[in-house]
């Protein structure tokens, strides 16, 4: 389980993070969500024992961050956003010396190797240099080195960031494999929707502050009072129009003749929604399709870094 | 020890040191230039006395210019091999994985450290078979060979660990390089200019020695002028009577050298994490 408490970095005057609170049950997949400079890898980094917060703390399975920071770290795999390689070592070797440096006993490394580059789907790579894996073989190799010790929790900063479709769909495998296998994940990405499959819940960061969390679904439906509603109907759109000018939860009715349709924001629920469509009926209305528009996790991410406060 | 020596980084960074033609070429040439230097002495002596033979000063003074050249290769060497180990890694985006493993700070600043020592006192050793050409031919004690390699090893220690608190201090590589490098140029040129200038002072307006613990201090920390007095016991009575000091200058410079050693690596250790460092 992650644990933040009060988190608070200063740089200067300036606020990376501000009295960030947050807590990721144990098992659960936790998206991290943000503009560049937000937030991010800074609680990233406080949380892999590489920053020292201003104020606050953070806990790793109860374990602070500050005070037992060698204890969470054996707790933790860290794949940080940026990161180098050792470019004369061979894939098995670079895996082979996180091994050590996590005290893994060369025996049981030499099980283990073999393993975690089968999860990476790098076995055919297990004997090439480094420098001559592409970024993608490369970001999955540190994703295997982020795992050589079993760690209960994983912190992933952008994991697939510059990866080509390919390899984000190959990452996103492995990631779901490591879900799968009951690893508490805390994972920040610019793709969204591709967290929106993978995440139980994410949280959204802005200037330093978490300005929202809960399950992706609940965020969009925070988000969405007022929803997008089409309505696409089999004969003309006047009557439909007049209609709906008449409830008092429509408003910005748009009328589109050439498609026979009609589009309003909606301020209601799904059971004034489901009101709402019942009683088009009874007025004979020749409706087609009575839907809201989708909104996926993108519009909402761009919503909310905007400034629309969700609570 | 053992735990000391199974450090994953000291072995990783053997294993890369080694991989690559540069360090084999590096020894190399450095064998090949030894060999030159010592033939060639051993040449111009034995033809330009006509005598055909080596006598056992001439050894000594060759012996003397092979410690001195040594020496001057751990001076000039050392900085360059430890100055970049950490700020290197930092460079490369390589730090920062290493040091959220359950390495702690010591072990990585050691494994650093005793890497690029390591290559160097190879380099060392494996000139020993050059080096004991000497024998041959008399007048050098096997036992200064052993106080000289003693002394070898201290001076890499210490340059190499003022190298690695630089390299952990400074970001930049390039800067941890000229400021260990001007550390060295302090401690092996300035300090015999303060030596000088020290000794002028302690000598005006008398011409009995006087008691000089500024001599004495700037004599015993210049990595050249106590090896002159391991070489030559007679030049270490000279700086006792100059000084009125008794403590041999070996003592002063095995202090004050373990000190620093001790000073650089412990600064090393507690900067590794500097992001870890409060309010910073």
């Amino acid at each position: 389980m992650i644990e933040i408490v009060g988190l608070t970095k200063k740089y200067g005057s300036f606020y990376a993070l501000q009295d960030l609170n947050l807590t990721i049950e144990e098992g659960t997949v936790f998206g991290f969500v943000g503009a560049n400079g937000a937030g991010k890898s800074t609680t990233f980094s406080i949380l892999a024992t590489l920053l020292q917060p201003t104020a606050g703390d953070a806990f790793i399975n109860g374990m602070s961050v500050t005070k037992n920071a060698h204890e969470v770290r054996k707790q933790i795999g860290y794949m940080p956003d940026f990161f180098g390689v050792y470019d004369q070592l061979k894939a098995n070797e670079y895996l082979d010396f996180y091994g050590a440096s996590y005290g893994i006993a060369p025996k049981e490394r030499e099980v283990l190797i073999p393993k975690l580059l089968e999860l990476v789907n790098l076995s055919h790579k297990r004997y090439d240099y480094v420098d001559l894996l592409s970024r993608g073989m490369k970001q999955r190799l540190c994703l295997a080195r982020a795992l050589i010790h079993d760690p209960k929790i994983l912190i992933l900063d952008e994991p697939a960031s510059g990866l080509d479709p390919r390899a984000r769909v190959e990452m996103r495998d492995i990631l779901k494999e490591l879900k799968s296998m009951g690893k508490t994940i805390l994972i920040s990405s610019h793709i969204l929707p591709e967290l929106a499959e993978m995440c139980d819940s994410i949280g959204v960061i802005d200037s330093g502050q978490l300005i929202a969390q809960g399950s992706v679904h609940e965020i969009q439906a925070h988000l969405q009072s007022e929803k997008v509603l089409k309505v696409k109907l089999a004969g003309p759109t006047q009557e439909a129009m007049a209609f709906f000018e008449n409830d008092p939860l429509v408003s910005k009715l748009i009328e589109k003749p050439e498609k026979q349709s009609i589009e309003f924001l909606y301020r209601g629920t799904e059971e004034d929604q489901i009101r709402l469509l019942r009683q088009a009926m009874e007025q004979s209305l020749q409706i087609l399709s009575f839907a809201e528009e989708e909104t996926d996790l993108e519009d909402v991410f761009m919503a909310i870094t905007k400034g629309v406060e969700v609570k | 020890m053992k735990t000391l020596l199974a450090n994953p980084v000291l072995i990783k960074e053997v294993k890369l040191r080694f991989r690559s033609m540069k360090s084999f070429t590096g020894i190399l040439f450095y064998l090949m230039a030894m060999s030159i230097f010592v033939f060639g002495f051993i040449f111009l002596t034995t033809s330009l006395s006509g005598s055909g033979f080596f006598r056992p000063d001439e050894s000594f003074l060759l012996f003397s210019m092979m410690t001195y050249i040594q020496l001057g290769l751990i001076l000039f060497i050392t900085p360059g091999l430890t100055a970049g180990t950490i700020s290197t890694e930092r460079e490369k985006q390589t730090l920062n994985i290493l040091l959220t493993t359950a390495q702690t700070s010591f072990q990585i600043i050691f494994g650093k450290m005793t890497s690029s020592i390591a290559f160097l006192l190879l380099m060392i050793v494996s000139g020993l078979p050059i080096y004991s050409l000497v024998f041959l031919y008399g007048g050098v004690d096997p036992l200064q060979i052993v106080v000289i390699f003693l002394f070898y090893f201290l001076t890499l220690l210490a340059i190499g660990s003022i190298g690695v608190m630089y390299s952990t201090l400074i970001r930049k590589t390039i800067v941890s390089m000229i400021v260990t490098y001007g550390t060295m140029i302090f401690l092996a040129v300035v300090t015999a200019f303060f030596l000088l200038l020290s000794v002028q002072i302690s000598t005006l307006g008398t011409t009995a020695p006087s008691f000089s613990p500024f001599s004495y201090f700037w004599a015993s920390i210049n990595p050249a002028i106590v090896m002159l007095t391991l070489l030559q016991p007679g030049f270490a009575q000279e700086i006792q009577t100059m000084t009125v000091i008794e403590l041999p200058l070996w003592v002063g410079y095995l202090v004050f050298y373990s000190l620093l050693t001790a000073g650089a690596i412990w600064l090393s250790v507690k900067r590794l994490r500097v992001n870890m460092n409060k309010y910073k």
